[in-house]
């Protein structure tokens, strides 16, 4: 197989590879429909006429042919197009959608991200019982909020199929950010298998979609370089473990094509700019399992929010999103050329590619895909409190076990040897499971190690294969893939919501949750319980908790609570950020505070589709 | 408790491989108890939903297991905390809920369907397989190895277990075998353990009693090697023992045979792979002479080829 544009990563010997990567130039509904049923805001120069605007919507989910990469499938749309419109709704206004079932089977919408009453956020089995076949649902509720959202079914793997869009909420004082166009960008994963073998065929063998193991080549070559102990010694905490440093992701390349706006990077999704103008670009990632890494190469993003919520501007050049979150981004591109908006999947197996240019037909440079991350130590075992003597051990250990990438230096410390991890066992950081004392300020100091509080459902567990006990908790990590590239990339540390908390009042509770798995046996949950074996989580009405995340897997899971919004902690315990999905990442302990001020039964969940089916989901009840 | 789960895993097929070594069979009828005592989880992994109750986990300190237990915790049982945050509060009423998290499943593997050329130019068809249907933690476990040459089935070994997973690597196998083939067939009882050890080497190791106080122990590893993403090398190593002899089916008392396999096979897709190999098989004791008598050899190279298949 050729590489695709000297791509680096993993080579995917299949014959028809790069139209499966790059897809059809004129995919999707468009190749079987003459171009009609292609969503006209994801090819307009500005997508922002050609909205499905106001206060009463009407939409219908049907089944229908599309064609992406030379095999016709059949994909769930709505209103017979993938991704679904863009709605555009205002705040204080109250919409009314009436949604229709054109298929056999059950369906629902999930408004992402949106407050509302809890009967309507569209959740068979927890907030109705979904839309039956040939049934209409009216959805109406008041919009308190404003920015860029998604909506997506909440009904199996409908949203794999194509059941989503996005959704832009315009503020009712006018838009704070001023743009001369406004685009949205959506990300999404397609692909050509049945999502139920999909998810059938992990359960048989998880490792099935990974196309970068390691490899008896890779060993020879780092033996020649390290010696043969020292080659031996790299891999042997991961051989030990049975776990692959490159298993960055369930389903990737193999699988996905990744679509822009539903286009695939063959079809090259445009957008329309004037040099100098400010163009707004509202980034959804609506994949089911996947993360990219967004770039413009020789453009600067500031990013003007997260999640719909405003940030203080920060200029990046390069952001990872995770499935369900959104970024609204400024770029001003003062040139009379074209360039590329570029985002690869986190395993560096494809990328979703779309062209900002002065006039269609124009196109940019797209860049290699970077060589397949490898995960850290500190991505397997987190932070351990310890004396400088550890630390210095760490380092040494972390750095040859991940020569491409260095874990950032003081914030992150690794356990490197069993004395080290008996010696540095910090004997005061035993809270109860109620509240814990607040954390020093200033993170990273050699002291503050925060040790997790394992379930006792963790134990004992053939569906937990690993527990971090003291896992790293700063944000300004930008993950595996990201370290050191040279380039300046996003954290949460960077985020900070204008205005503040929402909720002044003080934090009375403190809840733990972990997320566990099972890699092999491909089990995901909260605590090593999956959903069907759970209770409820319950949240008292009116109360303001803080909510713990500790991963204790080797992979991100971003994490979305239903209805009330997820107020992102620092390390320090001040208020850093609001979302409605937080990303955790490997080893790492993140906290938010939830003002339970919506009464009912929300779901909670990763919002990595195949991980939520297997089991990483709870339900919510405010009461 | 990883580690010690998977170091008591790694010796049950440990105490397979030493039992061969010993050739009184009385000293053998104690190891069914042993297995099964061992591969028993000493705590019984918590059913999810009454976790709560799970007992508290050991303190996993001992230095010499700390390499391994950095996955692991060291925190008392004490401070494990409950997973139930519920306050009494149930599941709602509401219909519709189409999660299934855990989905029974089956799965078929034919690891091996091989023609098989021996050196002195005797020929086979050799099969080795498993099948299974079931949920995350207990499933119907089959498996199946056998050899047809001659014109006639050999032998077969067919096994049909229930497989509960005891560990995250390791699953526990109870059930029963019967052996078709050239001779009377024979019954047994079987006692194992399955799953993945430390270094990914795939290991089985299951004990047998049969009627009338016949013992018998198998031990199987299996590696692979990737050259690239699709070229695998598998290098394989099965070994038999008998605890009394049985001259009918050819088996002696003590290692009965070892049998050595390196197999390359090239993964068309993930599902399906053809492959060539070489396996060197030794007969040992009695079961060299039975061999012998029936003017076979009682070691032997042989060239394979054949086909991996999954669905």
């Amino acid at each position: 197989m050729k590489p695709i544009h000297g791509n680096p990563g993993p080579q995917i010997p299949v014959l028809s590879r790069r139209r499966f990567v790059q897809g059809l130039a004129l995919g999707g509904t468009a190749a079987l429909l003459g171009g009609f049923a292609k969503p006209s805001w994801a090819l307009a120069e500005s997508n922002k006429s050609h909205a499905l605007s106001g206060t009463e919507f009407k939409l219908e989910v049907t089944e229908m042919p599309v064609d992406y990469t030379g095999a016709a499938r059949i994909a769930t749309t709505i209103n017979g197009q993938l991704p679904g419109p863009l709605l555009r709704w205002r705040e204080g206004t109250t919409v009314t959608l009436h949604v229709t079932n054109r298929m056999h089977v059950p369906t629902s919408i999930h408004w992402h991200g949106i407050l509302l009453p809890f009967d309507m956020d569209g959740v068979p089995g927890i907030s109705f019982p979904g839309i039956a076949p040939g049934e209409t649902f009216t959805y109406r509720f008041p919009v308190r909020q404003s920015g860029t959202y998604w909506y997506h079914a909440h009904s199996r793997f409908q949203e794999q199929t194509g059941l989503y869009g996005a959704l832009v909420i315009d503020p009712a004082q006018g838009e704070r950010v001023r743009a001369d166009r406004d685009y949205v960008v959506m990300l999404n994963d397609w692909t050509d298998m049945d999502p139920e073998r999909i998810f059938a065929v992990l359960k048989k063998r998880s490792d099935y979609f990974n196309v970068s193991h390691p490899t008896v080549p890779e060993f020879l070559s780092d033996a020649s370089k390290l010696g043969l102990a020292g080659a031996l010694r790299e891999r042997a905490m991961w051989n030990r473990m049975r776990m692959s440093p490159r298993d960055l992701v369930d389903v990737g390349g193999f699988a996905y094509t990744y679509l822009m706006n539903g286009t695939t990077p063959a079809g090259n999704w445009t957008g329309l700019f004037r040099p100098g103008e400010r163009v707004q670009l509202r980034f959804i990632n609506g994949s089911s399992n996947s993360f990219f890494d967004v770039r413009i190469p020789g453009l600067k993003m500031s990013v003007v929010a997260a999640d719909g919520q405003d940030v203080e501007p920060i200029a990046v050049d390069e952001f990872r999103i995770a499935a369900a979150e959104t970024y609204d981004v400024i770029i001003e591109a003062q040139d009379d050329r074209a360039y590329t908006i570029f985002a690869q999947s986190i395993d560096r197996s494809g990328f979703a590619r779309g062209t900002l240019a002065p006039r269609v037909g124009m196109e940019a440079e797209v860049p290699p895909l970077d060589p397949v991350p490898m995960l850290t130590m500190a991505d397997m075992m987190g932070a351990t409190g310890g004396d400088e003597h550890a630390m210095h051990g760490m380092q040494h250990d972390a750095v040859s076990l991940s020569r491409r990438e260095r874990v950032p230096e003081g914030r992150v410390r690794v356990r490197q040897s069993h004395d080290a991890m008996h010696s540095s066992e910090p004997s005061s950081r035993r809270y109860a499971p109620g509240l814990r004392p607040p954390l020093p300020t200033g993170e990273g100091s050699m002291s503050d190690a925060i040790r997790a509080h394992h379930a006792s459902s963790e134990f004992h567990n053939p569906g937990v294969d690993m527990r971090v006990d003291f896992p790293r908790t700063n944000l300004d990590d930008p993950g595996a893939g990201l370290r050191d590239n040279g380039r300046r990339v996003l954290t949460y540390a960077d985020l900070r919501t204008l205005g503040g908390s929402l909720y002044p009042e003080p934090v009375t509770r403190e809840i733990e949750l972990h997320l566990d798995g099972s890699m092999e046996r491909f089990i995901w949950s909260f605590d090593g319980v999956i959903f069907s074996k759970a209770k409820p989580i319950h949240f008292r009405y009116g109360e303001h908790l803080r909510v713990v995340l500790c991963n204790d897997t080797m992979m991100n899971h971003p994490i979305h609570l239903h209805g009330m919004w997820s107020e992102v902690e620092s390390p320090g315990g001040e208020f850093q950020v609001r979302k409605h999905t937080v990303n955790v990442q490997p080893a790492q302990r993140v906290a938010y505070r939830v003002k339970a001020d919506a009464l009912g039964r929300w779901a909670y969940h990763c919002h990595l589709l195949y991980h939520m089916e297997a089991g990483m989901f709870r339900e919510v009840v405010v009461a | 408790m990883n580690a010690r789960i998977d170091t008591l895993m790694v010796a049950c097929a440990l105490v397979c491989l030493m039992a061969m070594a010993a050739p009184a069979s009385g000293r053998q009828s104690a190891h069914p108890m042993d297995m099964t005592d061992a591969a028993t989880p000493r705590h019984h992994a918590p059913h999810a939903g009454h976790a709560n109750v799970a007992p508290p986990p050991p303190a996993a300190a001992d230095a010499s297991h700390a390499t391994h237990d950095m996955h692991a915790t060291v925190a008392p049982a004490t401070e494990a905390r409950s997973p139930d945050y519920s306050d009494g509060y149930g599941h709602g009423s509401m219909p519709g809920m189409d999660m299934h998290d855990d989905p029974a499943l089956g799965m078929l593997l034919l690891d091996r369907f091989e023609y098989v050329h021996a050196r002195d130019g005797g020929r086979a068809i050799a099969i080795d397989g498993e099948a299974w249907y079931g949920r995350n933690f207990d499933k119907l476990w089959l498996k199946f190895e056998g050899k047809r040459a001659d014109g006639r089935l050999q032998d077969l070994r067919t096994e049909a277990l229930w497989s509960h997973a005891v560990a995250p690597f390791w699953n526990t196998q109870l059930g029963v075998r019967h052996d078709f083939g050239v001779g009377p067939g024979r019954t047994w009882a079987a006692f194992g353990i399955e799953g993945t050890a430390p270094y990914w080497f795939e290991t089985e190791a299951t004990l047998y009693v049969g009627q009338g106080g016949r013992t018998a122990a198998r031990v199987a590893l299996e590696y692979e090697a990737r050259f690239t993403q699709q070229l695998i090398l598998q290098p394989s190593l099965e070994a038999n023992f008998y605890g009394r002899d049985d001259s009918q089916r050819g088996v002696g008392t003590g290692l009965s045979d070892i049998e050595a396999g390196l197999r390359l096979r090239y993964e068309i897709r993930r599902e399906f792979a053809p492959y060539i190999g070489v396996v060197w098989q030794q007969r040992f004791g009695r079961s060299r002479d039975y061999a012998r008598a029936q003017g076979e050899p009682a070691d032997d190279l042989q060239f394979v080829a054949g086909f991996r298949l999954w669905f």
